[in-house]
């Protein structure tokens, strides 16, 4: 791997890890569990136009694990790779598709993010959970990843950086 | 020509979470009814019910999250995590309305007068 390879990615990892650590000083807008920005995922859209999928998919992995071990716990740590997981095997899929543009498959993304999460909370306390939050979790997906594809497709279009 | 393509395929997407989304909340909204009490879960097993029409305030969970159940509505009043989000949540008075504290794994769920039976041998 080259230096200027290496040095991008780490940058990234470290930016999905400050939006992950401002987004968790921000209090809840809505009292529902799992509702929130998803500001690392800007990191994650960006990075996948940039860099391709499998830079991507490390800085997600990498923000996951590093991101729950400074300030979740390994309860949070499960919810939030099952979200991560999903979400990002759907936006990789759509992307290759190539009929989607940024906010579409960030939109994907956000929503796959919750019912990863849910689906999760559903296997570990083994009640079914999933209908009564699923409306709110699909919604709060929708438009948290229309503002996260807004704002990755100007990153992606102003920064230049060739990997 | 490229961008209408697409922007059609986002509208589609996009158009259906919120179009499933509205459709899961009408649903919900029509086959709720009023509830006729609570279901306690920890880690998915049931470990108390208690009445909508008895008020009362109880400790969950050896005190974890505290209970209160007023006048047909139940809410958590109390909780030891950091965000407490389950006392954000407010009040639930509605069949199949659920308050979640992820962190306790503790869920209480209103259950409809109709129901009970069904659930008890599920």
């Amino acid at each position: 791997m080259k230096a200027s390879k290496l040095s991008i990615l780490s940058l990234s990892v470290s930016l999905a890890m400050i939006l992950s650590f401002v987004e968790s000083q921000i209090p809840p807008l809505v009292a529902i569990p799992g509702v929130k920005m998803g500001l690392a995922n800007i990191a994650v859209v960006f990075a996948l136009y940039k860099m391709g999928w499998k830079y991507a998919a490390v800085i997600s992995g990498v923000r996951v694990f590093l991101v729950g071990l400074l300030f979740g716990s390994a309860v949070s740590l499960l919810y939030s790779t099952a979200g991560a997981v999903v979400s990002f095997l759907c936006m990789v899929l759509l992307k290759k598709t190539g009929r989607f543009s940024y906010t579409a498959v960030s939109v994907a993304g956000g929503v796959m993010h919750n019912m990863g999460q849910i689906a999760m909370a559903c296997i570990l306390m083994s009640t079914n959970i999933l209908k009564y939050y699923a409306p709110f979790l699909i919604l709060s997906g929708t438009l948290a990843g229309i503002v996260i594809g807004l704002l990755s497709a100007v990153l992606v279009k102003r920064i230049n950086v060739k990997v | 020509m490229e961008r209408d393509r697409k922007k059609h395929w986002d509208l589609l997407l996009i158009g259906g979470c919120l179009l499933l989304s509205a459709i899961l909340f009408t649903f919900s909204y029509l086959t709720s009814g009023e509830g006729a009490g609570v279901i306690v879960r920890v880690n998915g097993e049931e470990v108390e019910r208690y009445s909508l029409y008895d008020n009362g305030t109880y400790e969950l969970n050896g005190g974890t999250n505290t209970l209160v159940i007023e006048n047909g509505a139940a809410w958590l009043s109390h909780a030891d995590c950091p965000d407490s989000l389950c006392v954000k949540q407010g009040k639930i008075r509605s069949n199949g309305q659920v308050i979640t504290c992820l962190p306790n794994k503790l869920t209480v769920t209103v259950y409809g007068s109709e129901e009970s039976e069904v659930d008890l041998i599920s």
